[in-house]
C-alpha cells in the first residue's frame, strides 16, 4: 500500500470513528446535569469523539507498522521468532499480535498506576469494571469460543459469591480458600448444565441456559435457612495472611493490616487490597484464557463452534470439549463471584439477576466475539461509563440498545473483531538446515 | 478376515425403517462403492459405521472388533475416516489448521510428513495452504475434506457423495485423485449417485434400492447389468 492510499485510509477510518461515536457517545457527553438543569454543550461530545478518533488512528499505525515488520522478515527468508507460541513446536502463529500486546501492557500500566491517583471511588470503579473483565473472559470462552449461547451465565457468578460467604460462614473458608473452592464449584455446575445441553443447539440451548439461571436465582431467594433468601448474606472481608482490613479484630489475639504495619487505620487498604489481587487474577486469567485458545482444546472449541458433525467424524469428542468449555466459563465465574462478594461485604439475589447475564452477553457480543482484547475494552466501558455518566443512569439501558443497533449494523463483528491467528507450519527445509 | 463387515444390519429413524437386513463387506485394499437414489438409506448406512442412528438389528465389525455400540470418537480412532456429504470444512480455519484437526486421533507425530503427502495430492492446496477454507471453492474444499481425513492415516476412508455439486472437470480429478489414494494402501469405501463414475473406479458394488442391496458384483459386471444402467446411468 502507498503512503498515499494509507493517509486515504487513516483519515477515512479516523472519520468514520468519529462520527460513529459522535452518534453514540455524543448525546452521553453533551448533556450536563447542573443542580436542577441539563446544560447541553456540543463541544463535549465533539472532544469526546476527537480523542476516540485520534486513537484508533493511533491504533492503525501501531498495526501497520506490524505488518511492515512482518514483511520485511518474511522478505530474509528468516522465520521472526517476535511472539511465536509453539504447538509442539512444529506450528507457528503467522500473526503475532504485536499492536495487542502493546495495547494490553499499556493497559496495565495504566491499570496498576491509576489507583495511586483515583482514590476510594475509583478503587471500587476499578474493581466493578475487572469484575466484569472476568466474567467476559469466562463468557467469552463458551460463547465466543466454542459457540455455545449461555443466557444464564449469571448462576455461575454467584454460586461463587454464595460459596465464598456460605463457605466462611458454614465450613470456615476464608478468601484465599475460596478462590479454588468457588472455581471448583462453579465449574462442577458447569458440567452439571452442560449434561442436559451437549445435544441442543442455538434458541433451545439459550433458554436451557436462561432457566438454569433463573433456577439458580431462585434457590437462592427462597431457601430462607440456608442462603438468607432475600434477606442476603454477609460475606466477610479478605484477609491478607490472616491480617484483617476492618478497623479492630474480629477475632481474639487477632492482628489488623493497619496494627501490623502500625499506620493510620482506613477503609481504602481493604479496596486497595482487593483491586490488586483482582488486577493479578485478571493478568492471569488473560494469560491462561489466550494459551487455551491457542492450544488444542482451544482449536477443538473453535471446530465444535464451526461444525460439530465434521468435529465429530475427526474423532474429537464433543463431549469432552463441551464440558471443559461450560467448566472453563463457570470457574472463571465464580472466581468473578468471589470478589464480588468479598468487595461488596453482603450479598443477595437480586445482585444476579438475568440482566446481569444479558450484560455479560452485551460484553462480550459488543467487544467481539472470540476476541480477548475486545471483550476486556467492552467490560470496561460498559462498566467505567455508566459511572462516569452518574447524572444519566436511568437512560443507560437506552444507550445499550442504541450502541448495540448501532454497533450491529456497522461493526457486526465487535469492537475488537476476533482476529483469527493462522497457525502455519514451518517448513521442512528450514528446520533440516545446519 | 474382512476390513468393515455390516451383518444384517438394520437402522431406523423413530418408527421409520431406514436400512433392512443390509450386509456388505468390504476387504482391505478395495475400493467398494455403495450405489443407490435419493433416499435409498446411501448416507444413513455410512453413518450406522459411526453410530449415528445406531443398528437396530445385526452387527458391524471392523477387523473383527464389534463396532455397533462404540461412540462416534472411539469409531474414528480406530483407523476409519471420514469424509462427510457436503465437506463439512471448518469455514474460518486455514487449510493446514484444517488439515491439523485431521490428526486428532493419532496426534500430530507424522503432521509434517502427512501434510506433503496431502500437498503432493492436491497441489491446490500447498498454493492455499493459509488462506481461509470457506472462501475457496467448492472442489477445493472437496479436495481439502479427503486430505483432512488422510491426515488421521486411516486403514479405512469413507467418502460420503464427493462429486455432490462440482462441475464435471473437478469430479473427475477427485475420482482419479480416489483411485490414486487406494493405490497407496488405503481401503476406500465410497458412496456415490454418480453411479457411473463411482462404479468405473470400484472393484466391488453394491445397489442400495429401499434399505434394501438389490445387486451386488464387480464393478464392471455392474456397470454391464441392464437394470442398472436403466436405473442409473439413464438409458
Amino acid at each position: 500500500m502507498s503512503s498515499r492510499n494509507q493517509l486515504m485510509d487513516y483519515i477515512k477510518q479516523g472519520l468514520t470513528t468519529f462520527f460513529l461515536s459522535f452518534i453514540t457517545l455524543g448525546p452521553l457527553a453533551a448533556w450536563q446535569l447542573q443542580g436542577y438543569e441539563v446544560s447541553g454543550s456540543i463541544l463535549r461530545a465533539f472532544r469526546v469523539s476527537l480523542a476516540l478518533a485520534v486513537l484508533r488512528v493511533i491504533i492503525m499505525g501501531i498495526n501497520s507498522r506490524r505488518q511492515n515488520n512482518k514483511r520485511e522478515v518474511k522478505g530474509l527468508g528468516l522465520h521472526s521468532k517476535v511472539g511465536s507460541r509453539s504447538l509442539s513446536g512444529i506450528f507457528q502463529w503467522e500473526n503475532h499480535n504485536q499492536g495487542t500486546k502493546l495495547l494490553l501492557s499499556a493497559a496495565l500500566f495504566v491499570a496498576v498506576i491509576a489507583p495511586m491517583f483515583g482514590g476510594n471511588y475509583a478503587l471500587t470503579v476499578g474493581i466493578t469494571a475487572f469484575i466484569y473483565v472476568l466474567l467476559g473472559l469466562g463468557l467469552n470462552i463458551v460463547v465466543g469460543l466454542a459457540g455455545l449461547l449461555d443466557l444464564g451465565f449469571v448462576a455461575f457468578y454467584a454460586v461463587g459469591a454464595y460459596s465464598y460467604a456460605l463457605g466462611a460462614e458454614h465450613l470456615g473458608i476464608g478468601f484465599w480458600g475460596a478462590i479454588p473452592f468457588a472455581a471448583g464449584l462453579a465449574a462442577f455446575l458447569g458440567c452439571l448444565l452442560a449434561f442436559p445441553v451437549l445435544r441442543m443447539h442455538g434458541d433451545y440451548l439459550a433458554i436451557v441456559t436462561l432457566g438454569f439461571g433463573e433456577i439458580i436465582r431462585l434457590i437462592l431467594n427462597n431457601w430462607l435457612e440456608f442462603t438468607g433468601g432475600p434477606n442476603g448474606i454477609k460475606a466477610p472481608y479478605p484477609s491478607l495472611f490472616g491480617l484483617e482490613f476492618t478497623r479492630s479484630a474480629r477475632i481474639e489475639d487477632g492482628t489488623t493490616f493497619h496494627e501490623f504495619l502500625g499506620i493510620e487505620y482506613s477503609s481504602d487498604y481493604r479496596y486497595m487490597f482487593i483491586y490488586a489481587t483482582l488486577l493479578l487474577v485478571v493478568a492471569c486469567t488473560i494469560f491462561a484464557v489466550s494459551k487455551l485458545k491457542n492450544m488444542s482444546i482451544g482449536r477443538a472449541w473453535e471446530a465444535l463452534r464451526e461444525d460439530e458433525i465434521a468435529c465429530r467424524s475427526l474423532g474429537i469428542n464433543h463431549v469432552t470439549v463441551k464440558l471443559s468449555a461450560f467448566a472453563m466459563g463457570a470457574s472463571i465465574a465464580g472466581v468473578a463471584g468471589v470478589f464480588f462478594a468479598a468487595y461488596q461485604g453482603f450479598i443477595n439475589p437480586t445482585s444476579f439477576s438475568f440482566f446481569e447475564s444479558a450484560l455479560i452477553l452485551a460484553i462480550v457480543v459488543l467487544g467481539g466475539l472470540g476476541s480477548i482484547p475486545g471483550v476486556i475494552m467492552a467490560a470496561i466501558v460498559l462498566t467505567v461509563l455508566p459511572e462516569l455518566l452518574r447524572q444519566f443512569a436511568e437512560y443507560r439501558i437506552l444507550i445499550f440498545g442504541i450502541s448495540m443497533v448501532v454497533m450491529m449494523i456497522w461493526k457486526p463483528r465487535g469492537m475488537m473483531a476476533n482476529v483469527r491467528g493462522r497457525l502455519k507450519v514451518k517448513p521442512i527445509r528450514q528446520s533440516a538446515k545446519t | 478376515m474382512a476390513l468393515l463387515e455390516f451383518r444384517n444390519v438394520c437402522a431406523s429413524y423413530g418408527p421409520i425403517a431406514a436400512l433392512n437386513d443390509v450386509s456388505i463387506v468390504v476387504e482391505t485394499g478395495e475400493i467398494v462403492t455403495l450405489v443407490g437414489a435419493n433416499g435409498a438409506g446411501k448416507s444413513t448406512l455410512l453413518m450406522t459405521i459411526f453410530g449415528a442412528p445406531p443398528c437396530s438389528g445385526g452387527k458391524i465389525y471392523f477387523e473383527g472388533q464389534d463396532i455397533s455400540t462404540l461412540q462416534t470418537h472411539e469409531v474414528s480412532r480406530l483407523g476409519i475416516a471420514q469424509v462427510p456429504e457436503g465437506r463439512r470444512v471448518f469455514q474460518s480455519m486455514t487449510v493446514e489448521e484444517n488439515l491439523y484437526m485431521g490428526t486428532t486421533p493419532i496426534g500430530d507425530r507424522y503432521l509434517k510428513e502427512d501434510l506433503e503427502k496431502v500437498y503432493s495430492l492436491f497441489p491446490r492446496l500447498r498454493d492455499r495452504r493459509l488462506q481461509r477454507s470457506g472462501t475457496m471453492s467448492g472442489g477445493e474444499q472437496q479436495m481439502l475434506a479427503i486430505g483432512r481425513a488422510l491426515m488421521m492415516r486411516p486403514k479405512l476412508l469413507l467418502l460420503d457423495e464427493p462429486s455432490l455439486g462440482l462441475a464435471p472437470l473437478i469430479v473427475n480429478q477427485i475420482f482419479s485423485t480416489i483411485k490414486d489414494i487406494s493405490k497407496t494402501g488405503t481401503t476406500v469405501f465410497l458412496v456415490e449417485q454418480n453411479a457411473n463414475q463411482a462404479l468405473k473406479i470400484a472393484h466391488r458394488g453394491y445397489v442400495l434400492v429401499n434399505g434394501r442391496i438389490q445387486l451386488s458384483g464387480t464393478g464392471k459386471e455392474l456397470l454391464g447389468n441392464a437394470d442398472v444402467r436403466k436405473a442409473y446411468l439413464g438409458e
